[in-house]
Order: C-alpha cells, then sequence, then structure tokens
C-alpha cells in the first residue's frame, strides 16, 4: 500500500503510523469534510484580515446608494470585470425611490485596488483591499468620484454601508465569539467531567445532577435572563465578553459528560492497569495514557460546539440583548430584518444568513469527518 | 516501610518462601438500589486465602470462571486494595519481607521492580498509541534505571529474549498478531528483571498453537532469568505442563494444593476431581460423559458451611454447617475436606 500523503517520507509503512497519521490518513478520505475545513480556514483568514477583504469600511456610508440592490457585473474585453451602474430615481407620484440602470456609473473592478485608507488591526496604515472598484481604470477620476463609482456585492443598507463589507468586518465577531466561548466550554467541560469521572461517587453524582438541570432548562429563555444581567451602560468589548461567557457556561455540559464517560471508560483498561503496575504516577497515567485516547473526541465535541455559539450570539444579537450597533456583527445585522417589509422590499438584508448557515454547515462537515477518523482503532 | 523477618511471619527457616500469603481477604460492597445506596452485604470474591510461592517455582491457580483467581492476583500486586489479610513478599531475597497490604501507594513504587503482571488480554493491555519501543521502554523510564544508548539496548536486548526483532520497536501495536502482542507484554512485565511474575491468564487468549510457543517461553524464561510465577488459567493441559505445584480455587477460598503430579493422579477435594473430570481428553474415539455441573456457587450468597457442600455427593450434615479448614494429608500436600483420606 502507498499513501501520497506521506510521499515524502517512503520508509513509513502502515504499520509505522501513529495515531495523528492514521487519522489523517482516514480524514483525508472524508472529501466533504476536507472541503469544509478549507472553506473555514478561509473565512477565518478572512475575519482575520477583515479590513483588508472587504472592500469598504465598517461605517462608510454613501447617502446616494440608501437600499441599492446588489450590483450585476459584467464583462467585455476592452474594459474588463466591471459593475453594472445603478442610479436611484424617485417616483414623482409615490414618492417612492428605485434604482434603474446607469451605464454612466459602470465601475471597472479589480484585485488589490487602491481604495479607503484603513489600519490593519489599528496598526498597519493601508489603502489596498482585495477586490473592488479601481479608481486607476477609471478616465479622470476626481476625489468624491468614489461615491459615484461603486460596486455593492449584496447590496447596501438603510445608511448605505455595503453589505458584504459588513458581513466579513462582522465575521471577526461572529465568527470568534464561537472560539472564544468553545475555549471556555472545553476549560470547563474538561476540568469538570474530568473530576466527575476521576473521583467517581458522591461528586460524581452531584455533577451529574448539575448537568442535567442545565440541559433541563429552556435554553432560549436561559440565554435572555443571562443576557439581561449585562449592565446596559458596558461597552462592546465587554459585552461581547459577557456574551461568550454566557454561552459557555450553557455549552460546557455536553464535554463534560463525554470527557466524564471516556475517564471512567478508560480507567479501567487493561493498559491504565498495567501502566500502574508498572509504578506510573497519577499524572504520567492521565497525560500518557488517558489522554491521549480520547483527546480527538474532545476535538471532535469542540468543533460539534462552535456552530452552536455562533448560532446563540447571532440570535441573542438580533433580539437586541447580545451586542448593539455600533458593532457589527452577523446578529447586528440582522436586526434590520425584524421589520418584514424591510424584507420584502430589501431582500438582500438577509445575506448575513447566507453565511451564517454557509459556515455553520462547514463547521458540521468538518465535525463529521473528524468524528468518523478520530478512532482509528476502532474498526480494527 | 516495615520489614519483617522470617520468623515474624511464622515461618520455619528451612525454606524461605519468596511471597506469603496469609488469610487474603476481598469483598466487594454490594449496594442497595435507590437513592442511598445502602451497603446490604458482600461480595467474598477472595476469602481466606493463603499459601506459599518458593524460588525458581511456578504456582498455577486453576479454577472456573468468578472463582476469583484474578482477583486473589490482582489483590496481591495492589491492583485493588485489600479488605484484610497479608500477602508478605521478599523483594531482594535477603529475607526482609514487606507487606504488600499495608504498603501507600508511593512505597509501592520501587517494589514494581520486582513484581510485575502479564496480562490476559494481548490486545487491551497494550497502549495502541505508544509504539512497542516506549511500550517497552515504560517500566525503565519510570523508575529511571536507563536513559539514551543503555535505555535502547535494553529494550533491544529484552524484544530478542522474547523473540521478537528489535526493527519492531517503530511500529504500533495494532501491525501485530496475538502471540507477538503477548511478546511484547511479556518483554515490558520482564524488562526490570523482576524476580516474582504473575501470569494472568496469559495464553488463554492465545490460538492453541501460540499458546505452545508463548508457554515455552515463559519457561525457558523462568530458567534463564530466575523467575518465579504464579500462573493463573483455567485450562488444566497448560497447567500440568509448566506448573510445580497447583493450588485449586473455588468461590474465592482455596480447596486443594498440591505438587503438579499429586494432584493430578491423586486429588483429594471433590471439587478437584470434578474439575480433573470435567477437562476435555484429546481423542476422538473416547466418549466423554461429562459429570453433572451443579449449580456454581454465588460469591455474594454462599451457604453457611463449604460452599462445595451443594453439588458435592458426599457432602455430611457438618460440610453444610462448617467451613472446612485446609489440613495437611501428605506432605506439600494440603486439602479443604474433612473426607481427604491421608496417604
Amino acid at each position: 500500500m502507498t499513501f501520497r500523503l506521506f510521499a515524502r517520507r517512503p520508509e513509513l509503512t502502515y504499520d509505522m503510523l501513529n495515531q495523528r497519521q492514521l487519522t489523517l490518513l482516514k480524514f483525508r478520505k472524508h472529501k466533504l469534510a476536507v472541503t469544509a475545513g478549507f472553506l473555514l480556514a478561509g473565512l477565518y483568514v478572512m475575519a482575520v484580515f477583515a479590513s483588508f477583504f472587504a472592500p469598504y469600511g465598517k461605517y462608510e456610508r454613501n447617502l446616494d446608494y440608501i437600499y441599492c440592490p446588489p450590483h450585476k457585473l459584467g464583462f467585455s474585453w476592452d474594459r474588463g470585470l466591471y459593475a453594472k451602474g445603478l442610479k436611484r430615481v424617485v417616483d414623482p407620484v409615490t414618492l417612492n425611490s428605485r434604482y434603474v440602470d446607469a451605464p454612466e456609473n459602470d465601475a471597472p473592478l479589480g484585485f488589490f485596488v487602491k481604495g479607503v485608507p484603513y489600519r490593519l488591526w489599528g496598526i498597519f496604515p493601508s489603502e489596498r483591499h482585495f477586490f473592488g472598484v479601481d479608481p486607476e481604470k477609471i478616465p479622470d477620476f476626481r476625489p468624491g468620484d468614489e461615491f459615484r463609482y461603486v460596486y455593492f456585492l449584496a447590496g447596501a443598507d438603510k445608511f448605505g454601508c455595503d453589505i458584504w463589507s459588513r458581513i466579513i468586518h462582522g465575521s471577526t465577531i461572529s465568527l470568534s465569539v464561537g472560539l472564544v466561548g468553545v475555549f471556555l466550554s472545553f476549560i470547563l467541560g474538561v476540568v469538570i467531567g474530568g473530576v466527575s469521572g476521576y473521583c467517581g461517587g458522591a461528586v460524581d453524582t452531584l455533577i451529574q445532577r448539575v448537568i442535567e438541570i442545565i440541559n433541563s432548562f429552556p435554553q432560549l429563555p436561559m440565554w435572555l435572563a443571562l443576557a439581561a444581567a449585562v449592565p446596559s451602560d458596558w461597552g462592546p468589548l465587554e459585552t461581547y465578553f459577557a456574551i461568550t461567557v454566557t454561552l459557555s457556561l450553557l455549552s460546557w455540559t455536553g464535554l463534560a459528560r463525554v470527557v466524564r464517560g471516556k475517564i471512567l471508560s478508560l480507567r479501567e483498561e487493561d493498559y491504565a492497569v498495567a501502566s500502574r503496575l508498572l509504578g506510573a504516577s497519577h499524572r504520567r497515567i492521565l497525560f500518557r495514557h488517558l489522554l491521549p485516547a480520547f483527546a480527538s473526541h474532545i476535538i471532535v465535541t469542540l468543533t460539534l460546539t462552535v456552530p452552536g455559539m455562533i448560532l446563540g450570539e447571532t440570535s441573542l444579537s438580533f433580539l437586541g440583548l447580545g451586542l448593539r450597533p455600533p458593532v457589527v456583527s452577523w446578529g447586528v445585522m440582522l436586526q434590520e430584518c425584524m421589520n418584514v417589509k424591510a424584507v420584502i422590499d430589501y431582500p438582500w438584508l438577509l445575506a448575513p444568513v447566507l453565511m451564517l448557515v454557509f459556515a455553520v454547515l462547514c463547521f458540521n462537515f468538518l465535525g463529521d469527518g473528524l468524528r468518523d477518523a478520530a478512532d482509528p482503532y476502532a474498526s480494527k | 516501610m516495615n520489614y519483617y523477618s522470617i520468623d515474624q511471619i511464622g515461618i520455619p527457616e528451612t525454606k524461605p518462601p519468596l511471597l506469603a500469603v496469609r488469610g487474603l481477604c476481598k469483598y466487594f460492597p454490594i449496594r442497595s438500589n435507590g437513592l442511598i445506596r445502602r451497603k446490604i452485604g458482600d461480595v467474598r470474591a477472595v476469602d481466606r486465602v493463603s499459601f506459599d510461592l518458593y524460588r525458581h517455582e511456578t504456582l498455577g491457580l486453576v479454577g472456573e470462571s468468578g472463582c476469583g483467581k484474578s482477583t486473589t492476583v490482582r489483590t496481591i500486586l495492589r491492583a485493588l486494595d485489600f479488605t484484610s489479610g497479608r500477602a508478605y513478599f521478599d523483594p531482594e531475597g535477603d529475607g526482609r519481607y514487606v507487606d504488600f497490604g499495608e504498603l501507600s501507594a508511593r512505597e509501592l513504587v520501587p517494589l514494581r521492580r520486582s513484581a510485575q503482571m502479564i496480562f490476559q488480554d494481548p490486545f487491551s493491555s497494550l497502549n495502541p498509541r505508544m509504539t512497542v519501543g516506549s511500550i517497552v521502554a515504560e517500566p525503565l523510564v519510570i523508575h529511571g534505571l536507563a536513559r539514551g544508548r543503555a535505555l535502547e539496548e535494553r529494550v533491544d536486548e529484552i524484544l530478542i529474549k522474547v523473540g521478537l526483532k528489535p526493527e519492531y520497536k517503530n511500529r504500533y501495536p495494532h501491525a501485530f498478531s496475538g502471540g507477538q502482542r503477548q511478546r511484547i507484554g511479556i518483554a515490558r512485565a520482564l524488562v526490570m528483571n523482576p524476580r516474582f511474575v504473575v501470569a494472568d491468564e496469559a495464553v488463554s487468549a492465545l490460538d492453541v498453537s501460540v499458546q505452545a510457543q508463548v508457554i515455552n517461553l515463559l519457561d525457558d524464561l523462568k530458567h534463564d532469568l530466575g523467575l518465579s510465577y504464579i500462573f493463573v488459567a483455567h485450562d488444566l493441559g497448560v497447567v500440568r505442563h509448566i506448573c510445580d505445584r497447583v493450588a485449586v480455587m473455588y468461590a474465592g477460598r482455596i480447596v486443594e494444593i498440591g505438587p503438579v503430579e499429586t494432584l493430578f493422579e491423586h486429588p483429594a477435594h471433590p471439587y478437584t476431581r470434578l474439575l480433573l473430570a470435567s477437562a476435555p481428553i484429546p481423542d476422538p474415539d473416547r466418549r466423554m460423559t461429562p459429570p453433572d455441573p451443579g449449580e456454581v456457587a454465588d460469591a455474594g450468597n454462599l451457604p453457611a458451611g463449604c460452599a462445595f457442600a451443594p453439588r458435592c455427593p458426599f457432602a455430611s450434615a457438618a460440610c453444610r454447617s462448617e467451613i472446612p479448614e485446609l489440613r495437611e494429608i501428605a506432605p506439600g500436600h494440603t486439602a479443604a475436606c474433612p473426607l481427604a483420606e491421608e496417604a
């Protein structure tokens, strides 16, 4: 048997592969999960370099393009890729505004274009954007023209802000809430579950009953109650941390159960007993024999917890109990969709939902693949 | 750590044992159902077991499933805690005995060098996430006995000794067959040069052909390294082949101990006779007439007298009310049955 994965190390045979290599081998066969993994990596890169990937800034308003629908793309050999221009006209009878094609506003597009200046992570000044309107291709471009030649991939909101840019800026918070929250619930879950499994007896019973009580609370009202306890005069950063703590306080229970169950079953495995009879310390047994045996399960559980956290943040912010404007997150953006009329007239306001579904699906596929690959010894 | 001299244990100095077990008990509590799990009784898995193991000797421990063989040896090595009783062990061979039962977890650690165990299931007793090299080296690393080149050489040496190639060191257990894995387990147990090794059903999980190889390996190693074994088994043929003396257990108690030939040729206890009669004879032309096996004793609810009395064709009223003590019926041959005849 040959494995392309290890083509660089041909001396490795199947017998010499360690757990990580076997897991990787099995994971690579799960094409959907691998794809999801790469897409997620892309999403997170985008979130980290949000100011670079977003064509416009978070709060950049363009009053000429309030509720502008998504621009259509055009292509011609002499102009390259361009956005088909739109212009707002006001109906003289109803005073409703609507957008009509305006070829004079066609905006040439390009990669690595010069755009609005920004500071990456608030430190590095730059004005290059990954993608957007390319002013260098516009003849006689004058300052102020950037408000005329625009490209809104997902339309604009009531302030004329580019929704696509705000989705990218919002992903910084929406995607990181999952990771930060999962980190907290990882600590809570491993410590509490570990204590429960290792001590056993009354401690175990008590912890398990508490977990059952926490799990039996209806989730949404519980979130609301905890979120309502956040003082309203807290700044965006404090609120953000309060929300992540809230979410993780409720989501550690699943992991705690996994850890407890694994420790209970592994503690009596012959190789753990053998190690004890060899004179190994508790620490060595725990870290050398028990923990590696279920580290993969922890990773899987965590991966499957992240989408719950992301959805939680979005739900809370959508209900106005989590993050509030001017913070940009997907949930905050969706607050505008509270109004049915807005959704009917400007359906592109729902674009963050697509991103949310996309991210959550990716996490679920990745988790599925990891779960199948997690225990390469299961089928042997 | 308390040391005991041979006088304190009460053994004549003529034949000092390596291990002297006295009145070993291991009870597991039975708890009631419900919220408050009250203790309502005991499973007497091991009940007042006493025996000696001499140097360079293999003692067989036989009996049917659930009679407490494995629990006995696991308790002696303190994989389980003692309920009561003592297990005196002479780790250095200088006549200074320690009691396994009273040692703290920390005091036990240095003793692990001289008392080791081979496990029944070669598939679950090796950590699938460690290479063979690191599994075999683990005892040396834990006790800081060797490092670097010396460690590698010691591991190579013991792997060769148990019949494995040193180049297998970088492989994982999943690459090996059952017999090879058991060899790895043996190498791990022997790498620290112990004096006393417990083989807990060490060959029961293996194919018959592989069993023979492993048994011969254990026997060779015993002579090469001067080991003493307690060999737990339920296969009487294997026991007869490898053991010097045999102890028969029933319902947590030892019912008969004797030299292997005497015990097989002249079994004194009715249970031993039943056990020997139940062993299949590998001859297709001979019809087996299996003896009526009767109900196996329930260790959680033992009868008042001899545990075997309900199954025993010779049981008297005294057998049902009083537990018979082990008594010597011939030099070195003892049985716990009032009907056993003195030879």
